[in-house]
């Protein structure tokens, strides 16, 4: 199956369907969904970070007028079962049974105690300060390498320890390798708890009907079959008459990926009750309950050959979940990829790698975007650059001479990554010439002769996107890796997809209407794309690891070539001729040979549909097709880019004023440039969210300090520079369209681009940072430390 | 029981009289009386901008605004913006630059937007982020919604000149 | 985050409005612009019995020259002040920091009268009420008084005013030859500042005379930097004095001393600011 690039509107800036819906504010998103008779719910939550429910009074709450009932924990979980958030690949990390709400014991401040149900949101919050606990306060678990020492509380009764689980990659060899190396660099990085904060907070509608035991949810998630499976499987229900339906999505980012003790509380009560029952979490709840991440402490070494050649690197991890591992899908993978990705595009002879997943009293970790890789990146970056200084070396040279020669075929890194079809060098390139490196170093010394502060940072990355089966399917973890698509051809010629991918505003939908569009020889804008219901949509994994593109949109372009195909059977059995010899263009059949159309594809459509007489006798057409796709050949696609950040440092304020921001992504091949370049820009302001702004702090008792949108800081417009994006395109293989995600790649180079920055801006003051979110404060106190040293 | 208010105001052109209950906001109002669902919810606390509308032409936050404190207000959102084609070019210079996503910003973006543009004052990018900078968009990076008020701009300050 | 039940009121005068608050004291808000209030009570870490909006009082808006004062109504907005030729030229010093105030959409709605009642340590609005000498005008069923904004500010949240008095106007001295300066250092646009300084001073020679510095964002309440100022005059602007007028704790934004040097650079700032920006 090959294409050609020119296969329009394949790689055009086709603009996007419901984009037009939404700027007239005639979205659908799941709280503007109604039903009759709705009842809202509310949650008492755990106002410490651990803490034993002795009592739970709920008779004052109930006796308010417009409360339907109360629940508590033990309520709830007679009807849902409880689940592990465990990975079969991973038999050590055996985490503890968990219920939709706290039962006994509440181990996160956030965690729901108890849920009310009310005729009003507004009614619901007023029961739910009636219901009068008595707790008793538990030592909180909170701060992860303290509660790694013998001694330590544990968290979990019956464990030894707070150690999850630990991983560990690589081999000894490295002792011997840094005691070889000319130079050894050692830095302890921290990289702060942070969370996705998608515009829309979670929300669900349950509806159940008893009488077909039907449960039909409408929520704001990125994975409806996922929810379809968790939801019967939890609740004793048969999966087919489960139904989820993800309407517009107002952000996700990893968010709306899990499985949410809150929404099981739902669908439970809606159950029970027999009545509608809506959930649209509030920002303080979205704060505590939706899944954090990041929150790593990284002890890193690299060693260095005075060439400036990557000798070794040890990489220690102390990653804090939350006191359980997330469910379904297991908090392990940031782990993973802070090891496997730190210094991943560069030849390391000898690599030793540990991550030790830390229980701890502060909320769930989860996946969200780009999951550990700017971690990697960030520290790899940062520890090339101050080889490069020590060693005299230039900063671009030193990433040059290290990238891992691919020039023989692929390699695996030391850390296990599998390194193939990558453009290193040609994206460095690309981005020098772009950033005009020279003429910025020329800028940044001039300045500094005024005392100003200019850090000029460079981070390239790799990422690891739409993974196959292995991970998840191997754990015995319900996620698919596959996605089914279902393009069916109507009367009219026009055609319409139903696949499992899922769009949260990526736009999945338009690039299936793209690639089916040039299939079927139609417009895109003759494509209407059905996504996000798990009843009528083919069976699918949904948006996660930026697996939209290579293997959504792969399957899409697969079934609208099978629907192809069966188009030309069913036309070249009408003309009595082979169907190799026509072809679907402007919405003709044409005949190649001559280049003349035969009949219009609607025709084609028409007799298919209506009038099947007019074909030879026995001839069944086909007018709709399936595909399904999973990526069999390899665990992920490896993919790589670099990002550049000029900057200037207020070394007195330590504010940090970010002036440009290149990206310089390898995209394989481009479905839609447009689409493409706002995923990167969208995707590296999250990023510089992370590196500058955001951060969930937690006082020493395990309370969030910082449980507001007033308190948590994302970016806004004023704070962002224009970032200029600049795509490599180099399709990977021939089997596939060899399109790459790029969901992620903004966010995993952004963080190690700034802080690189951010450092070379301070070398003046011999001051280094390596801390995330580099807040003001933190920047003045490392100026001033090397100002006391 | 919740102390409530008869408050009459004019949304969207038309004049609308109900009983509300008076610690509902404006947001609540005109999503769960009036149907109006592009009016957000994002944080509830003033910070978002997702549930900016018009009030008495002013961009105002619906959910630090109580239903009854706009008794008498003409109040416009989105679909009424929508409807009378006040800003159709800047719609359409948000769907030609992809200035949204999920677009769950993209209402209140908009009606922020709108009250810039009508200043009909040149403005450099930067005084356009710092003019949008009440408005989290956590999908797009921003750009190319400056990009959409930029080209927005320049064209009815192009179209205003000869007259001028 | 709904907001808890209360009862609401709306006054029509200032009399009734102050009969509507001596009757019902502290379990009664006022309601200005709500940009403040709405929140807090979303949060619900205030749940008064009664909101008593003063919204409908039309002679609590508006902008005045009196003889030698510029009078600002308590429910003047803003948005109000920000495009006013009054304030440009006789409080330059409040247009200059406006922009600094929250955003657009904040500002349509919010109120000088609502910013000043709320003290907020790190607002804008309170120091430059300090910085320009201003006094702000109380009044309850007993009548009103006038107090200066210096004997107002006295805590963490705290003022002088009662819990039956209503903050109903501020009136600024005029002072023609006075020149401004501001500085703020906040991690986002709009965002309350980390450390700010508002300045009023005249300049003759090249030297500062008059200098009136309101620090905010340094310490429980907006604070007027008397010694560094004094310092200043002679010559000294770096507000190496600055640790006798406020005293930062360590708090989220970082550990006393780091938030005491920020603070000192909002004082040069704001005075260098001053040096160069001239009064109309
Ligand atoms: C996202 C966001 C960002 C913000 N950023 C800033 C910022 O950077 N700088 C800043 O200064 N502010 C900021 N604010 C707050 C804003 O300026 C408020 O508007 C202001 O502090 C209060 O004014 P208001 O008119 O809204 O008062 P309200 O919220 O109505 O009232 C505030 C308090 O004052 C009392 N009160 C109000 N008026 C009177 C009166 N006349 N007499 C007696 N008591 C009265 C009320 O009872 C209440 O307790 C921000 C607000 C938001 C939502
Ligand atoms: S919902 Fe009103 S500002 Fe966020
Ligand atoms: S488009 Fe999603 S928040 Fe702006």
């Amino acid at each position: 199956m090959s294409i050609a690039a020119t296969n329009a509107p394949i790689g055009q800036s086709e603009r996007r369907t419901k984009a037009k819906r939404l700027v007239t504010g005639r979205g659908r998103y799941t709280d503007d969904v109604t039903a009759r008779r709705v009842l809202h719910a509310a949650f008492l939550t755990n106002p410490f970070a651990h803490a034993r429910i002795l009592s739970i009074e709920t008779e004052e709450a109930a006796g308010l007028p417009g409360v339907e009932r109360v629940f508590t924990g033990p309520d709830i979980a007679d009807a849902c079962n409880g689940w592990t958030g465990n990975h079969d690949l991973f038999p050590k990390l055996d985490s503890p049974q968990q219920y939709p709400l706290a039962v006994d014991v509440a181990r996160w401040q956030g965690e729901g105690v108890a849920m009310v149900v009310a005729e009003t949101r507004a009614i619901a919050e007023d029961a739910a300060a009636l219901i009068d606990v008595t707790w008793e306060e538990l030592p909180a678990v909170a701060d992860p390498v303290a509660n790694l020492e013998p001694g330590a509380t544990v968290l979990h009764p019956g464990k030894s320890d707070n150690l999850a689980l630990e991983l560990r990659l690589g081999t000894d060899a490295v002792d011997a390798a840094f005691e070889r190396s000319t130079l050894v660099l050692e830095e302890s990085f921290r990289f702060g708890r942070h969370t996705g904060v998608p515009l829309e907070t979670r929300a669900i509608l349950a509806e159940f009907d008893p009488s077909e035991q039907r449960l039909v949810i409408h929520q704001s998630h990125q994975a409806p079959h996922q929810q379809q499976e968790l939801f019967a499987r939890l609740l004793d229900l048969d999966e087919q008459n489960v139904r989820i339906v993800c309407p517009d999505v107002g952000g996700a980012f990893g968010i709306k990926l899990q499985f949410s003790g809150d929404e099981a509380a739902v669908a439970v009560a809606a159950r029970i009750l027999g009545r509608p029952v809506k959930f649209v979490a509030d920002r303080l709840e979205s704060f505590t309950s939706d899944i954090h991440a990041r929150d790593h402490q990284v002890s890193a070494r690299m060693g260095f050959a005075v060439d400036g050649k990557i000798t070794a690197l040890e990489v220690d991890d102390i990653y804090a979940i939350g006191p359980y591992s997330i469910y379904p899908r297991a908090s392990i993978m940031e782990g993973n990829h802070v090891m496997q990705l730190t210094a991943a595009s560069y030849t390391v002879p000898a690599f030793r790698g540990r991550s030790r997943i830390v229980y701890q009293n502060k909320g769930l970790m989860g996946h969200y975007r780009a999951v550990g890789q700017p971690l990697g990146c960030a520290i790899g970056e940062v520890l090339l650059d101050r080889a490069a200084r020590k060693l005299g070396v230039d900063p671009v040279e030193i990433r040059r001479q290290n990238y891992a020669d691919l020039s023989a075929g692929p390699v695996t890194s030391s850390a296990g990554v599998a390194l193939e079809g990558l453009v290193l060098h040609e994206c460095l390139d690309t981005l020098v010439e772009r950033m005009d490196l020279p003429e910025l170093r020329a800028e940044q010394t001039r300045l500094r002769s005024q005392g100003r502060y200019r850090g000029i940072g460079i981070a390239g990355f790799i990422e690891q996107t739409g993974p196959g089966p292995n991970y998840y399917g191997k754990g015995g973890i319900p996620v698919s890796a596959q996605d089914g698509c279902v393009v069916r051809l109507e009367p009219s010629g026009k055609a319409r997809v139903f696949s499992g991918a899922t769009d949260q505003g990526q736009g999945a939908d338009t690039a299936a209407a793209q690639v089916v569009a040039a299939a079927l020889g139609i417009q895109a804008d003759d494509v209407r794309v059905t996504l996000g219901d798990s009843e009528v949509c083919p069976y699918g994994g949904g948006a996660f690891a930026s697996r939209g593109t290579s293997i959504g949109v792969e399957v899409a372009w697969r079934a609208g070539r099978r629907l192809r195909s069966q188009i030309l059977e069913l036309a070249g059995a009408l003309l009595q001729c082979d169907a190799e010899a026509l072809d679907l263009r402007d919405g003709q059949v044409i005949e190649l040979a001559t280049s003349q159309a035969r009949f219009s594809l609607e025709d084609v459509a028409r007799i298919g549909h209506f009038r099947p007489y007019e074909l030879p006798e026995g001839f069944q057409p086909m007018m709709s097709a399936v595909e399904h796709y999973v990526p069999r050949d390899k665990p992920t696609v490896v993919g790589n880019g670099i990002q550049g950040s000029y900057l200037e440092v207020d070394v007195e304020t330590g504010i940090v004023s970010l002036l440009n921001h290149w990206v310089v992504p390898d995209c394989g091949f481009v479905i839609n440039p447009l689409l493409l370049d706002e995923q990167i820009r969208g995707g590296v302001v999250q990023g510089i969210g992370g590196a500058l702004f955001e951060e969930l702090v937690y006082d020493d008792q395990g309370q969030l300090l910082t449980a507001t949108m007033a308190d948590y800081l994302t970016p806004m417009a004023a704070e962002i520079p224009d970032i200029d994006v600049t795509r490599i395109e180099k399709p990977m293989g021939d089997k596939t369209l060899g399109a790459k995600g790029v969901g992620e790649a903004g966010t995993a180079g952004a963080v190690g681009a700034v802080l690189c920055a951010i450092n070379d801006a301070l070398v003046p003051l011999g001051a280094g940072i390596a801390q995330t979110p580099c807040t003001p404060a933190r920047i003045l106190t490392a100026i001033e430390q090397a100002r006391n040293e | 029981m919740d102390d409530v208010f008869d408050i009459t105001l004019t949304v969207n052109g038309r004049r609308v009289s109900r009983r509300v209950p008076v610690r509902q906001h404006l947001t609540d109002f005109l999503r769960e009386e009036l149907g109006l669902t592009s009016c957000h919810v994002g944080c509830e606390h003033g910070v978002c901008g997702a549930c900016t509308v018009r009030v008495d032409g002013a961009a105002t936050r619906g959910c630090l605004t109580l239903a009854v404190q706009a008794d008498g207000a003409v109040v416009e959102t989105l679909e009424g913006l929508s409807e009378s084609g006040e800003i159709v070019d800047l719609q359409a210079a948000f769907v030609d630059r992809n200035a949204l996503q999920c677009g769950y910003c993209t209402p209140g973006m908009l009606i922020t937007a709108a009250e810039m543009l009508d200043a009909k004052q040149p403005m450099s990018r930067a005084d356009i982020r710092t003019f949008l900078s009440g408005n989290y968009c956590r999908c797009t990076g921003y750009q190319a919604i400056v990009d959409a008020v930029e080209t927005t701009l320049t064209a009815r300050l192009a179209e205003q000149e000869p007259s001028a | 985050m709904k907001f808890p039940a209360f009862k609401y009121l709306r006054p029509s005068s200032v009399a009734e409005a102050a009969a509507q608050l001596a009757e019902h004291g502290d379990d009664a808000r006022l309601l200005a612009g709500g940009q403040t209030l709405m929140p807090v009570l979303a949060m619900r870490l205030a749940e008064p019995e009664v909101l008593i909006d003063l919204g409908r009082i039309e002679n609590l808006r508006g902008i005045a020259l009196e003889d030698d004062a510029l009078r600002l109504g308590a429910m003047t907005r803003y948005v109000d002040l920000e495009r006013s030729a009054l304030v440009a030229e006789h409080a330059p010093l409040i247009t200059r920091a406006l922009p600094y105030v929250a955003h657009v959409a904040i500002r349509n709605r919010g109120t000088i009268g609502g910013s000043v009642a709320l003290a907020d340590p790190a607002a804008e609005m309170p120091a430059c009420m300090l910085a320009l000498g201003a006094e702000i005008e109380l009044t309850s069923t007993e009548g009103n008084r006038w107090i200066a904004a210096e004997d107002y500010f006295l805590g963490l949240y705290e003022t002088a005013r009662e819990d039956t008095e209503i903050l109903t106007a501020i009136r600024i001295p005029l002072a023609p030859e006075r020149r401004v300066g501001f500085y703020e250092v906040a991690r986002r646009h709009g965002d309350y500042a980390l450390a700010g300084a508002a300045a009023v001073g005249d300049v003759e020679d090249g030297r500062i005379q008059g200098l009136r510095v309101a620090m905010f964002g340094c310490d429980d309440l907006p604070v007027l930097a008397k010694t560094a100022a004094k310092a200043a005059e002679t010559g000294v602007l770096d507000g190496a004095w600055l640790e006798a007028d406020v005293s930062p704790t360590s708090n989220i934004n970082g550990e006393a001393h780091i938030r005491l040097a920020q603070a000192r650079v909002a004082f040069r700032r704001a005075v260098t600011d001053l040096l160069g920006v001239s009064n109309g």
